[in-house]
């Protein structure tokens, strides 16, 4: 059996609005992720989903201060990941 | 529920509409939107039901582009939604997982999308956050509309379920039974609903039998079992035995030989023994109805219920819209009349974005015209298209659910608006048309004396009447049985309309279910009702009994009525009375 050895990179960040990680900015992560080229994920409450689907999102149940973890299989999204981190740093443009 | 040895199972529920059919079962989701088929497709088929599923969903996704570009941009929150809606179209958990589904269980796009979307409500109905419980509704309404556009893209070929089948819900509200092609079915059998619910006005109007308040049917039955649908007596035979079986075909054969009778006569005009003529007239909702109606023996359209439009575009028509289909209605039925009954409903039916007001009781709420004095413009907006139409044919217009006096002004100064605005449009249009208020509201009957004085004529809604006189829901099966159209109390609302009508000089209909029974007839000829409207299936039946009514015995037997104060007493004078004449039940002992 041979392992899959890619090399995963992963950034820390966590929930900063009132309302918590809701419809709205969870489809706006979904989207930020759907251009990425390789897998991402978002991991919180001990549980992996798929960065690109909002309702895999929604499902994390995050609420406000939730520590999220943001993970992309290749260097290539950097730019991604980035921008996802600085969306959830602003409060998903949310007061 | 009785199992024999043979595996037979009986059920008995409540009878939504007369009539026998055997046939095989065929199982309604659950969630009563759609019927959803399941069924195999080869390797070579895979990558185009993929493809079929991908159009479907682009073409979901632009239609719902359009809501949200008509949309008013104010209206934050309902954007809110909507947009998040059009993310979730593509959604990896709906959109791939279906996609994937396909493929690995080579299932119709239908099916994969169904067992998907349903693995993904389970995930969300686990999470005790209110917030995200509520996105079930979400992946709901985006499924609903992919599956409706999936229909759609085949419609043609979904005709393949012409086994003609026995429906098997839960329940079936008038919008699913018009999403359904009713050519196709023999008969429905329902778990919830009671006698005159909407449900069984459905089947009525539809002439299928149909036993409704099951309660266990759908645990019961699967897929393909063979069922026999008592719709007289109220009966479910599941998987019946050989016996049961030749004698249920022997007494379906007599009933149709019956029913054909019947028919043969309806043309005929509805004249009783002493030579009263009674106008009957049919309850339709849909134009294509028309052609029924005609062929029962219709003679006008006593009324026409417009709800259909507005729950079937999701929205408000527009005046054009409305205009055209009451144009082409009136067209159809020149030169006879068409009563046109204004908006009867709850707004949120509408438009769910409307409003975010749940109302604990909707039969008590604001509905029909309550919700169009409160919301003008929609008002507005039909009762021109109904003036336009007038111009065309022969409408006299009816308002819905008038409780006093200042709500019959209130209409007057809204019709008036409308005139204005045609006026100013240079628009033809006829404002000489008589206009009506439903007595369907206790308050209304008692007050009749005073209405009378601002209105040309009233129909009684008896379906509505009874509901809030006996303070009884007619769709709850624990109560049904108490919903009694031969209640004295009901019949002293109904004389007093009748006779505030005849002091007045106006015009007097009735339009609910009540018109369509056979032993109420003689009851409504001694109260001097000589105008019916009625499900036109139930018009065949009624003229056969009309024509065997004398109207000096059944006014003479009236006197009499009044004085019993039971149901009972009322219901087994009647049958005594009129034995000889009273139809055929279908199932009676004496076949």
């Amino acid at each position: 059996m041979i392992l899959k050895d890619s090399i995963t990179i992963t950034r820390g960040t966590s929930v900063k609005n009132e309302l918590g990680m809701h419809a709205r900015p969870a489809s706006r992560i979904a989207q930020l992720a759907g251009s990425a080229r390789f897998c991402i994920w978002l991991h919180a409450n001990s549980t992996r989903v798929d960065a690109t689907s909002t309702l895999d999102i929604l499902t994390l149940c995050a609420v406000k201060g939730t520590q999220i973890v943001v993970e992309i299989e290749n260097q290539k999204d950097m730019d991604v990941l980035n921008q996802i981190i600085d969306f959830f740093e602003t409060g998903f443009g949310e007061s | 529920m009785q199992p024999s040895s043979s595996g037979q199972i009986s059920i008995r529920g409540i009878s939504g509409s007369p009539g026998i059919c055997i046939g095989k079962a065929y199982l309604v989701d659950k969630e009563g939107v759609n019927l959803i088929k399941r069924y195999p497709i080869s390797d070579a088929q895979i990558s185009k039901e993929i493809d079929r599923f991908k159009q479907a969903v682009s073409k979901a996704k632009n239609d719902y582009a359009k809501i949200i570009e008509s949309i008013d941009k104010s209206i934050e929150d309902n954007l809110d939604i909507l947009e998040t809606h059009m993310a979730l179209f593509e959604d990896k958990m709906l959109y791939g997982r279906t996609i994937d589904t396909i493929s690995t269980d080579k299932i119709n796009a239908e099916w994969a999308l169904r067992k998907v979307s349903r693995r993904a409500k389970a995930m969300f109905q686990q999470i005790d956050d209110p917030y995200l419980k509520a996105r079930v509704n979400d992946i709901d309404q985006v499924t609903d509309k992919i599956m409706s556009s999936l229909f759609g893209a085949q419609d043609k070929k979904i005709s393949d379920i012409n086994k003609r089948v026995i429906l098997v819900a839960h329940d079936l509200s008038p919008a699913d039974a018009s999403q359904i092609q009713l050519e196709m079915i023999k008969g429905f059998v329902t778990d919830r609903g009671g006698k005159d619910s909407h449900t069984s006005i459905v089947a009525k109007s539809l002439k299928i039998p149909s036993v409704l308040g099951l309660g266990k049917a759908m645990i019961n039955v699967k897929n393909d079992d063979i069922l026999i649908v008592d719709g007289s007596t109220g009966l479910l035979i599941i998987n019946p035995d050989e016996d049961t079986l030749f004698q249920y075909e022997e007494r379906l054969t007599k009933f149709e030989a019956y029913r054909a009778g019947l028919e043969r006569e309806s043309h005929l005009p509805a004249v009783t023994k002493d030579g009263v003529v009674l106008n009957l007239m049919a309850n339709i909702e849909l134009v294509e109805e028309v052609v029924a109606a005609k062929d029962y023996g219709a003679t006008d359209i006593g009324l026409f219920r417009t709800e259909f439009l507005y729950l079937d575009l999701r929205r408000f028509p527009t005046e054009d819209e409305l205009f055209c289909k009451y144009k082409e209605l009136v067209e159809l039925m020149l030169p006879h009349s068409v009563t046109i009954r204004t908006l009867d409903i709850n707004g949120d039916k509408v438009n769910p974005y409307l409003s975010v007001v749940e109302e604990a009781n909707p039969s008590l709420g604001l509905r029909a015209v309550r919700f169009c004095l409160e919301n003008e413009p929609v008002f507005i907006t039909q009762l021109k298209a109904i003036l336009r139409a007038a111009a065309i044919g022969n409408i006299k217009l009816l308002i819905p659910m008038i409780s006093c006096v200042e709500e019959i002004i209130q209409v007057k100064q809204a019709l008036c608006k409308a005139i204005h605005e045609l006026e100013q449009e240079n628009k033809i249009f006829n404002k000489d048309i008589p206009l009506g208020v439903m007595i369907e509201v206790p308050s209304a009957a008692i007050m009749a004396d005073h209405l009378a004085e601002h209105v040309d004529f009233f129909s009684i809604g008896t379906n509505d009447l009874i509901q809030y006189a006996l303070a009884i829901d007619r769709r709850n099966p624990q109560v049904a049985h108490l919903y009694q159209a031969l209640n004295p109390a009901v019949l002293r609302m109904i004389k007093m309309t009748c006779d505030a009508a005849k002091k007045k000089g106006i015009g007097i209909v009735m339009c609910g279910e009540m018109a369509g029974d056979p032993i109420n007839i003689p009851v409504l000829i001694g109260l001097g009702l000589t105008d019916l409207s009625m499900n036109s299936a139930s018009i065949p039946v009624v003229k056969n009994m009309i024509r065997n009514i004398d109207s000096r015995k059944a006014e003479n037997c009236m006197e009499k009525i009044m004085e019993f104060n039971t149901v009972k007493d009322i219901t087994e004078y009647i049958i005594n009375e009129y034995k000889d004449i009273l139809p055929f039940q279908g199932t009676d002992e004496s076949l």
